[in-house]
């Protein structure tokens, strides 16, 4: 756990309620007061509308691959010591798409429309990664 | 119609692997540029480069040419900066702003070993920590993009292949290209996997390189050394993540293209070649269907068969492409180096007959995350 090799988030005041609800497990995804929409990645502003009236909603974590690759060549610190890997944009029940990696799964099972749901890496202390595996 | 500005030098830097430093490489390219438009120095009143220095962008290389530019851009928005710096400059120069516009590029990717392709994909900014994360690599962003493609159209491997082969096809025709043996699908299909579904033959080269154009106002048109190319239409856009809900099949060529199209007032039955961004071959297939010469999901049939090879209907990338001829980083440059030879007819071997009508339509940035897209349309004198 103390040797994790890959990217940290660099966490920010703005994405901090994202990233302590990580920490809980807890995988969230944002709702604009004033128009509605729904979006992820989290920011200050709703991406439609640019109200900054967000609000944090939780995700059931449950969704579909959109699309994916296996990578089996990179330079990408943490991930050239662990190859193949799964990088894939998953399409939440809640209707946006997120990138993360696909864990515990065959890369050779993974397929465009394969339903997953979220699974934590806990990286370091107060640390954890949202990854998605096999629903 | 009447052209908004006119191409009326270019210069690429013939070296793969070079010595010379990227700031050498410019000087050497604006010069050569500039004696192939029948200019000087003297004229140069408007510069246009990527910011190769974060937060003061082009100004190393503004003191080292020992310019005064009375207008000057930095756009950078990846690969494709110089096809919109070029749109950027028509739009100064119709202002009043300059007369003779100067664009460079130079890099040493090659010989510094930069893994341009594979590298960790981080920007340093907000978006990382949604991304970088998980191993983003540019190649396996453009691989997703790929896969997303297989799945809903049915897209193989071997008509991406089909993408490569052409581009070779054509390099064995250019003295300068990196790699000039041919290669059959068969080979890119055996080439080792970097981020399935694409192959090693189906990413880019890395190089060294460089090149330099002149843009320049209609009115020089006589004080010029060659019949200068005209600039018929312009025009850019950027695709990114739209706040989670985006279809990463459809690209910025779909909104820069008809666009760009459109002000030039012609379809794309009337181009006589295109040079389309070959960062990926998947790339290539996209940006071909969102410029519309071809149905959304009829790429793959499309570039088969010989389609998109020289003496086809449509013959692409004919100096070899990012994919066998050089990639220093950015290659929009050689996109509108390569068109307005072949409007000139200086290609030879590889010269597309009655070359008429040329697009350029450069991709920046990652397909499979965001990126801009700039497209122009070229006309011959
Ligand atoms: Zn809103």
């Amino acid at each position: 756990m103390a040797d994790y090799a890959k990217p940290l988030p660099e966490i920010t005041a703005e994405s901090k309620p994202f990233w302590d609800a990580c920490a809980r497990h807890e995988l969230l995804v944002q709702k604009c007061r004033a128009c509605g929409t729904v979006q992820y990645y989290p920011r200050g502003v709703c991406a439609a509308c640019w109200s900054a009236d967000v609000e944090w909603t939780p995700s059931a974590g449950r969704g579909r691959v959109y699309t994916f690759t296996v990578t089996y060549r990179t330079q990408a610190r943490g991930f050239r010591d662990e190859l193949p890997y799964v990088l894939a944009w998953i399409e939440l029940e809640e209707g946006v798409q997120v990138m993360s990696n696909i864990v515990a799964v065959d890369p050779a099972k993974v397929a465009v429309g394969l339903p997953v749901r979220v699974t934590f890496d806990d990286v370091k202390e107060g640390f954890s990664i949202p990854k998605f595996t096999a629903a | 119609m009447k052209p908004q500005a006119l191409i009326a030098g270019v210069h690429e830097f013939p070296e793969r692997k070079t010595a010379k430093s990227m700031l050498e490489i410019q000087a050497l390219s604006a010069r050569a540029a500039l004696e192939d438009a029948g200019l000087g120095k003297k004229d140069v009143d408007g510069y246009f480069t990527v910011a190769a220095n974060p937060g003061i962008g082009p100004l190393p290389i503004v003191d080292y040419l020992n310019l005064n530019p009375k207008y000057i851009d930095g756009t950078t928005i990846g690969g494709s900066s110089f096809v919109a710096h070029v749109n950027h400059a028509a739009a100064a120069i119709a202002e009043g702003r300059c007369r003779v516009a100067l664009i460079t590029y130079g890099s040493t990717s090659r010989s510094s070993g930069v893994a341009v392709g594979t590298r960790e994909r981080i920007s340093g900014d907000y978006l990382d920590q949604f991304e970088a994360l998980y191993g983003t690599s540019t190649v396996g962003l453009y691989a997703m993009v790929a896969r997303r493609h297989m799945h809903e159209y049915g897209t193989t491997s071997e008509q991406l292949a089909e993408i490569a082969v052409a581009t070779r096809t054509h390099a064995s025709l250019n003295p300068l290209a990196l790699y000039r043996d041919p290669i059959s699908v068969k080979d890119v299909l055996a080439s080792p996997m970097i981020s399935a579904p694409l192959h090693l033959l189906d990413c880019c080269v890395i190089t060294d390189g460089g090149g330099a154009l002149v843009v320049v106002h209609p009115d020089l048109a006589r004080d010029l050394k060659k019949p200068p190319v005209r600039l018929l239409g312009s025009a850019e856009a950027i695709a990114h993540t739209s706040g989670g809900r985006r279809d990463f099949l459809v690209s910025a060529a779909a909104e820069s293209g008809p666009r760009a199209l459109a002000e030039a007032g012609l379809s794309p039955r009337d181009v006589s070649m295109a040079m389309i961004y070959d960062s990926f071959t998947i790339t290539v297939l996209v940006t071909l269907e969102d410029l519309g010469f071809c149905k959304k999901g009829q790429g793959g049939a499309f570039v088969s068969g010989g389609r998109i090879a020289l003496g086809g209907e449509l013959p692409i990338n004919t100096d070899g492409g990012g994919l066998s001829s050089n990639h220093p980083g950015m290659r929009g440059i050689f996109l509108v180096v390569e068109a307005v030879k072949q409007l000139r007819g200086e290609c030879g071997e590889r010269q597309v007959r009655d070359c008429r009508v040329a697009l350029v339509h450069g991709t920046g940035g990652a397909l499979g995350n965001r990126h801009s897209g700039a497209t122009l349309i070229l006309g011959r004198s």
